[in-house]
């Protein structure tokens, strides 16, 4: 089993705690990791990405191959559709429903959602809504992770147990809207997939 | 033996602490940062919790950093100094140096070269320096190798008696992976000045002795570099062998898979990989010995390419870069190493419906540096004759619209120097613009030399109170400080002006810069506000502090 993730957004959103969280999950299943960052220049408000692999044997780099991605994660949604080229021709793209608008020449909104509901397989989460329902705006990570916990293969237990050593250390309130935030972007998944019908549905265990 | 997630950057310092490490000094740059990050952390936990202690300090530049790490090791104890690519340009002289004496606690150089130029101003690949220098180089694949090749590099260093160079890239610095680590430090060397005065002492008739001596070690590090167990040889195909290093290896072994099924499921080529250098001569001959055209597949430049020409006979082909298989410039990645192997590219998912704008980096909405820019843009509005040269840090944003302001921008402490050039040179108008950990890094040097030529230069010294770009690191010294070293150096009290880089004070600002425009000696205008970062940081440790506080009252 081998499950490649390209992370995107814009620098300063927090993809890398999105990223982190999948990892420590995937490493409490015992399965090998490896996670890229951005540092520097590139996260003053630019585009950036990361990579996340996942395996059940060797990894040999830290990069995802062009049409290796099994999923393109995304905070930010016009960033969901800058890295296509990284993802299979079967893959999908799980985006945030949030527009970051820093740049002059941004497209409307809504085109950009209907350019991702366009591709063959996407799910789009309102993950701010979700965050801000959790009780913290600042859980959107934290629902974008769980929506995109229905289709990485760790095990839900795993991840919760993640969660809990992630934000256990930051007080139980914390903790708690975390895990809400992660559970409603579940639940947003899992309807999101069943109302894709096959597709999106196919992948979800 | 334990697991622990670890950038490539961390296994570094972790290897240098269970290495018997006593001292550790450097200059923030991507992607070398976080070496010294993990270390001056280890640091305040000894001071804290207790522990062996050991110096972690970020120093004015990296080559101050590279002659403390000199001491140290001449102190006896064992020391590493961590850098970016370039900031090795400005450690040359004690690096290059350091190969003639007599090391005697061992001493690592760490640095993080940075192809594809995510946070640079260039691609310089770092083993030419270890090369040009005559000192051993090792450079990992993974975080595993990271933190087992530094352990090793101090040992050699001590054996060989020279500094021996880790040499990493972005890719490895800013990855995590699982690393198995020891659970126990080597115990640091004492404290025992080395007793070899004609061995730390270069001058001409002592150097000599030396020099001939670094050559007399060549061939301990060759049979080192060919018996290491980073230099690993694979029997396979020898028609078209290979010849991996570095990250080229991780990608090669990527698509081995597809590279055998594409060959009708024969023998993978005949492979060997490098990780230590020099170059092991007699393994790449053994490699390439029958074989009809060798590919070379490296992460930086054409180093070893271009060494195979003086190994090789003329009629093995070598392939890489060189001959375009592999790009000369930018990362190699799993999609260019496919194609170099002959391989077709993957299917992909289909490109986006719509048409995606760029979206650049940008200075942070609201930070001070924009404020200063416009400042700087009214300023010189209708003047003639006016030439702006800015530095490295978050403030090169300020090139890209919508200020555009700088009309060069080429290494650290250039802004001030290039000013004073520009001045003799007849420009009118010569502004310089840097930051404050530049400025304190390698502007005030040119600054004295404006001061001693009268150079009509307009100083501006973007004040945010912090290394902003690479982190939010203390800066050297407090902002208070800047003022004082000005006029200590010379410039006259009265052109040595503060102003508080914000929107409210946007004329005020503006007349302050025109009025030192037209003084015809060295000005300096020192723009101040706190990095937005900075305030974010700053808060949350200080909600931090008072919530302990709350709680042991």
């Amino acid at each position: 089993m081998k499950y490649d993730i390209v992370l995107a957004g814009v620098g300063g959103q927090g993809v890398l705690s999105l990223a982190s969280i999948l990892a420590r999950s995937a490493m409490i299943d015992g399965l090998q990791v490896r996670q890229s960052e951005v540092h520097g220049m590139a996260q003053r408000g630019g585009a950036v990405s990361a990579h996340l692999r996942i395996s059940d044997e060797a990894i040999a780099g830290d990069l995802v191959s062009q049409g290796g991605a099994d999923m393109i994660l995304a905070m930010e949604c016009l960033e969901s559709l800058r890295y296509l080229s990284f993802l299979k021709p079967e893959g999908i793209v799980v985006s945030a429903a949030e527009s970051v608008v820093n740049i002059r020449d941004y497209p409307e909104p809504e085109k950009v959602l209907g350019a991702i509901r366009a591709l063959p397989r996407s799910l789009i989460v309102d993950a701010a809504a979700i965050a801000k329902e959790a009780g913290s705006s600042r859980a959107v990570n934290m629902a974008l992770a769980g929506a995109a916990s229905l289709l990485v293969p760790v095990k839900l237990a795993s991840v919760e147990r993640g969660i809990d050593e992630l934000f256990g250390r930051k007080g139980a309130d914390t903790a708690a809207v975390n895990k809400r935030a992660f559970e409603l972007g579940r639940l947003a998944a899992e309807s999101g997939a069943a109302a894709l019908g096959g597709a999106a549905a196919g992948a979800a265990r | 033996m334990r697991e622990l997630v670890l950038l490539g950057d961390e296994a570094v310092a972790l290897g240098a602490l269970h290495a018997g490490l006593s001292a550790a000094y450097g200059y923030p740059g991507t992607p070398s940062t976080e070496i010294m990050e993990y270390l001056i952390a280890e640091r305040e936990r000894r001071e804290r919790q207790g522990g062996e202690k050991i110096a972690a300090a970020w120093c004015a530049n990296e080559k101050t950093a590279y002659e403390a790490a000199l001491g140290a090791s001449f102190a006896g104890r064992r020391a590493i100094v961590t850098m970016k690519h370039v900031g090795l340009n400005v450690a040359a002289d004690p690096f290059v140096n350091s190969a003639l004496v007599a090391i005697k606690g061992g001493l690592v150089l760490a640095v993080a070269d940075d192809p594809g130029m995510h946070s640079s101003q260039d691609e310089q690949d770092s083993r030419f320096y270890a090369d040009f220098a005559m000192v051993p180089c090792l450079e990992p694949r993974g975080q595993q190798e990271a933190y087992a090749m530094t352990l090793e590099a101090f040992e050699l260093s001590e054996r060989l008696g020279v500094p021996v160079v880790i040499r990493l890239v972005t890719r490895l610095a800013h990855a995590r992976a699982a690393v198995s680590v020891g659970t126990e430090a080597r115990a640091q060397n004492p404290v025992a000045k080395s007793a070899d005065k004609p061995g730390w002492t270069l001058l001409p008739a002592y150097a000599r002795k030396r020099y001939d001596m670094l050559w007399a070690k060549q061939k301990d590090m060759l049979s080192w570099s060919e018996s290491s167990s980073h230099n690993v040889s694979t029997p396979g195909a020898k028609d078209r062998v290979v010849i991996t290093a570095g990250l080229g290896g991780n990608y090669y072994e990527e698509n081995l898979r597809d590279c055998i099924a594409a060959s009708g499921g024969g023998a993978a080529p005949a492979r060997l990989h490098i990780g230590a250098y020099p170059a092991p001569e007699k393994a790449i001959r053994e490699l390439c010995s029958g074989a009809k055209s060798v590919l070379v597949i490296e992460e930086g430049q054409p180093f070893l390419e271009k060494r195979l020409r003086g190994i090789l006979p003329q009629a093995i082909a070598i392939e890489g870069k060189l001959d375009g298989k592999l790009p000369l410039a930018g990362e190699l990645n799993p999609d260019n190493v496919r194609a170099a192997l002959g391989l077709p590219a993957r299917p992909t998912a289909a490109a986006a419906s719509i048409p995606l704008p760029n979206r650049p980096p940008q200075l942070c909405q609201g930070c001070p540096h924009g404020d200063s820019y416009q400042a700087i843009k009214d300023a010189i509005a209708g003047l003639d004759s006016v030439s702006i040269t800015a530095d490295i840090g978050c403030y090169a944003l300020g090139a890209l619209p919508p200020f555009s302001v700088p009309d060069a921008l080429v290494c650290m402490g250039a802004s001030l120097s290039m000013a004073g050039g520009a001045a003799d040179a007849g420009i009118k108008y010569p502004i310089g613009v840097i930051g404050d950990s530049t400025f304190l890094h390698s502007g005030i040097t040119p600054l004295i030399d404006a001061v001693s030529g009268r150079k009509p230069i307009t100083a501006i010294i973007l004040d945010n109170s912090i290394v902003a770009m690479t982190g939010c690191q203390e800066t050297i010294l407090p902002s208070g400080r800047l003022r004082e070293i000005c006029v200590g150096v010379g410039v006259e009290p009265e052109h040595v002006v503060t102003i508080e880089a914000a929107r409210m004070k946007a004329a005020e600002n503006v007349a302050a810069i025109r009025r030192e425009l037209e003084y015809r000696g060295p000005s300096v205008i020192i723009a101040r506000r706190e990095c937005l970062e900075a305030i974010r940081i700053r808060k949350k440790r200080e909600k931090a502090e008072s919530g302990q506080e709350g709680g042991r009252a």
